[in-house]
């Protein structure tokens, strides 16, 4: 039934949701507990080409738990489409049953039973593993980092992301693309991308003074006798939803005719195969693909959403490849007669119980952490709750970095970014240093105590509201919510900005939030320079020393209508 | 009218004669349509005039924009949020190659830019493209 290799440009729409994937008969088998590594790799080689994409490890080198979105609204035209279902409705999109191993791996129901009964994803020697095995069957395979890669962990933030270069560097990697990384500072950038032995590419990074292009915009590959040109997009906003004055000399944005500039320059050059590895969040590539024509393949970075089938918008495949290491795709295309003539996919769940280290990995992983062991795995307290932060407003992990601002800063109100890394932890899970750095660690990490009025507080809700659910993609920054403590609001996602939200109200005395009134707030993340305040993990380690046993009682502060 | 001639480094294709408009402090959209109006000689039709900014300024005080009209002999900028919409009025000559132009401007917040051109044989064309200026901060 996967046989596809000659099915045309015509059939390309019709065939997508049915079948393709190789995702689909392994599931009873690890029902019946016969899960095996063969399974999870098994793929029958295709065309010519393959394409391997990781993308958004947020430095998680280890294996973690990693709890998908119960919450995940689209707005106009996104609206109820793949990646914006959950749970039981994306089960049902891709018939999937519920209790197997990807109901696991891509939805959050169950999520705790299940994760007890099929154990941690990822781990970088288990990636290894996988690529060594892709590489044993097609050993030109390109493989492509969508970048979110040098940051996320205490080990990236200590060595300034050089512990997950050197494991990239032996995973050897085809191209890079960045969005994080610049938060290293570009003085950093610059010195380790002068090292790295493969091209760091962003079309849309440009020099701000000069309106010049800053970095390669693209290369060409000739593989399995085809030329492909891979042309990089970091994430358009970097300099909005980050601190612009660690990297202040660069422009980016979407840059939507720069794309099809440089689609036509590597067409004229005689490519055949078009990938974009892209960081612009996965509604953004959605209507770049439908703006710009010729592009064959968008590997799709920043929102962090894994699907099972490849999304076609016209003749543009839209892979999206999940987070956390959580997830490796595998993409084989058969290119003839200077187009896709037919393809295969498989998205790969990295089950670290089923797929077998490679020991060089581990020994390489083992070295990046050895002189942070210690500190790593001390113990701070303990979760009684389940702890995750992916979803459109508030998770556990949220509210409990909220509760450490409220209580540790003496503030009336918290805000806390609503980025979407950050590994989970399981109910009776240990609090380690390092699981408070993988919800934490960044390089601006200062925690602010000031006065804000309500008029500012809801100011600030509408602007990152809009950033969210704007109905043009084109809008979208892809963070979540800013998430909130000691206050509660409602928000209609379909208003335009300035009306979505209302009834904010202080919880402690349960009054309406009053315009003119001056509240303490406190928060981190500023993107200002000269934010002043404890760094973040210091703030919320010092509050689960203080509790000992952290207990999260369900947050309905927010409510929400949606569609 | 406060904007300087150091705001309107025009960068274009062609040499492109920068003229600025005079506009009364605390323009609204009724000022744009007059302004429009009086350069246009009417309301033009949309359409025709490329404007290429970003979706979301990076630093709302420096913006680039740029401007195409093909066959335009003179494109006047509007920045339709600012207490003074006007921004300046480029001339082209049979000399430019190009009818096309680039520049900074500084946005007050959120607005749409809009662009009105007129072609050599009188008629006129225009667009208009909403550029946000965001808080930002929270995207990852």
């Amino acid at each position: 039934m996967l046989s596809r290799r000659d099915f045309l440009q015509t059939s390309f729409a019709a065939s997508a949701i049915v079948g393709l994937s190789g995702f689909g008969n392994w599931a009873q088998l690890a029902a019946q507990q016969r899960l095996t590594q063969n399974q999870l790799l098994d793929f029958e080689t295709t065309g010519n080409v393959t394409l391997v994409h990781l993308t958004d490890c947020h430095a998680q080198l280890m294996p973690v738990w990693f709890r998908e979105p119960s919450i995940n609204i689209g707005v106009g035209e996104s609206a109820g489409l793949p990646p914006h279902i959950s749970g039981k409705k994306f089960l049902d999109a891709y018939g999937l049953k519920a209790g197997t191993p990807e109901a696991y791996a891509l939805t959050s129901e169950d999520f705790v039973a299940l994760a007890r009964e099929y154990g941690q994803i990822g781990g970088f020697d288990r990636i290894s593993t996988v690529l060594k095995s892709i590489r044993a069957d097609r050993p030109d395979a390109l493989f492509l980092d969508g970048g979110d890669t040098w940051h996320g962990s205490m080990t990236a933030l200590r060595t300034q992301g050089q512990d997950m270069v050197n494991v990239m560097n032996a995973l050897k990697p085809d191209a890079m693309t960045s969005h994080w990384e610049f938060t290293y500072g570009i003085d950093r950038v610059t010195e380790i991308v002068d090292e790295l032995p493969f091209p760091f590419l962003g079309a849309n990074i440009f020099d701000s003074e000069w309106n010049e292009p800053a970095y390669d915009s693209h290369k060409i590959f000739e593989r399995g006798g085809v030329k492909i040109a891979v042309i990089g997009q970091a994430f358009p906003y970097l300099p909005i939803a980050n601190p612009g004055w660690m990297f202040p000399n660069l422009s980016f944005g979407i840059r939507e005719q720069r794309m099809r500039e440089v689609v036509e320059e590597v067409r004229g050059d005689g490519a055949e195969l078009v990938v974009v590895l892209s960081h612009n969040g996965f509604d953004v590539d959605r209507k770049m693909a439908s703006q710009v024509e010729g592009i064959d393949v968008i590997l799709s970075g920043h929102t962090h959403d894994a699907l099972p089938e490849p999304v076609q918008v016209g003749n543009t495949l839209i892979v999206a490849s999940g987070s956390h290491s959580k997830f490796v795709s595998r993409l084989d295309l058969d290119v003839r007669d200077g187009g896709v003539k037919g393809f295969k996919f498989r998205l790969i769940p990295i089950f670290s119980d089923v797929i077998a280290p490679d020991p060089e990995m581990t020994a390489l992983v083992d070295a990046q952490r050895a002189p942070f062991k210690a500190e790593l795995g001390e113990v701070i307290g303990q979760t009684e709750s389940l702890l995750y932060r992916r979803g459109n407003f508030n998770g556990t992990w949220d509210d409990l970095i909220c509760q450490a601002l409220l209580e540790e800063r003496e503030a009336d109100i918290a805000l806390s970014p609503g980025f979407r890394w950050g590994p989970s932890l399981l109910p009776g899970d240990d609090i380690t240093r390092e699981d408070i750095y993988g919800a934490t660690a960044m390089t601006y990490p200062n925690v602010y105590r000031s006065e804000m009025t309500g008029e500012l507080i809801h100011t600030i809700l509408e602007d990152v509201a809009d950033n969210l659910f704007n109905p043009d993609p084109y809008y979208q920054q892809g963070g979540d919510m800013v998430r909130v403590g000691g206050m509660g609001y409602s928000i209609d996602v379909n208003k335009p900005i300035g009306s979505r939200i209302s009834g904010m109200t202080l919880l402690k005395t349960g009054e309406a939030i009053d315009p003119g009134k001056s509240y303490v707030v406190a928060g981190w993340a500023s993107v200002n320079e000269g934010t002043e305040g404890p760094p973040i993990y210091d703030l919320v380690e010092q509050y689960v020393a203080r509790k000992g046993r952290i207990e999260i009682t369900p947050n309905s502060a927010v409510k929400t209508t949606a569609g | 009218m406060e904007m300087t001639r150091r705001d309107m480094f025009a960068l274009a294709a062609g040499l492109a004669a920068v003229g600025l408009i005079q506009m009364p402090a605390n323009a609204s959209e009724d000022a744009v349509e007059a302004a429009i109006k009086k350069f246009a000689g009417g309301m033009p039709e949309t359409g025709g005039v490329e404007i290429g900014a970003p979706e979301i300024a990076e630093n709302g005080n420096t913006v680039p924009i740029e401007v195409a009209a093909a066959g335009a002999t003179s494109i006047m900028v509007l920045a339709a949020g600012n207490p003074s919409p006007g921004v300046g009025t480029f001339h082209f000559t049979e000399m430019c190659a190009e009818s096309r132009a680039s520049t900074r401007i500084r946005l007050a917040g959120t607005q749409d830019i809009v662009a009105v051109a007129k072609m050599a044989d009188g008629s006129t064309k225009m667009a208009r493209r909403e550029v946000k200026v965001t808080i930002g901060g929270c995207g990852g």
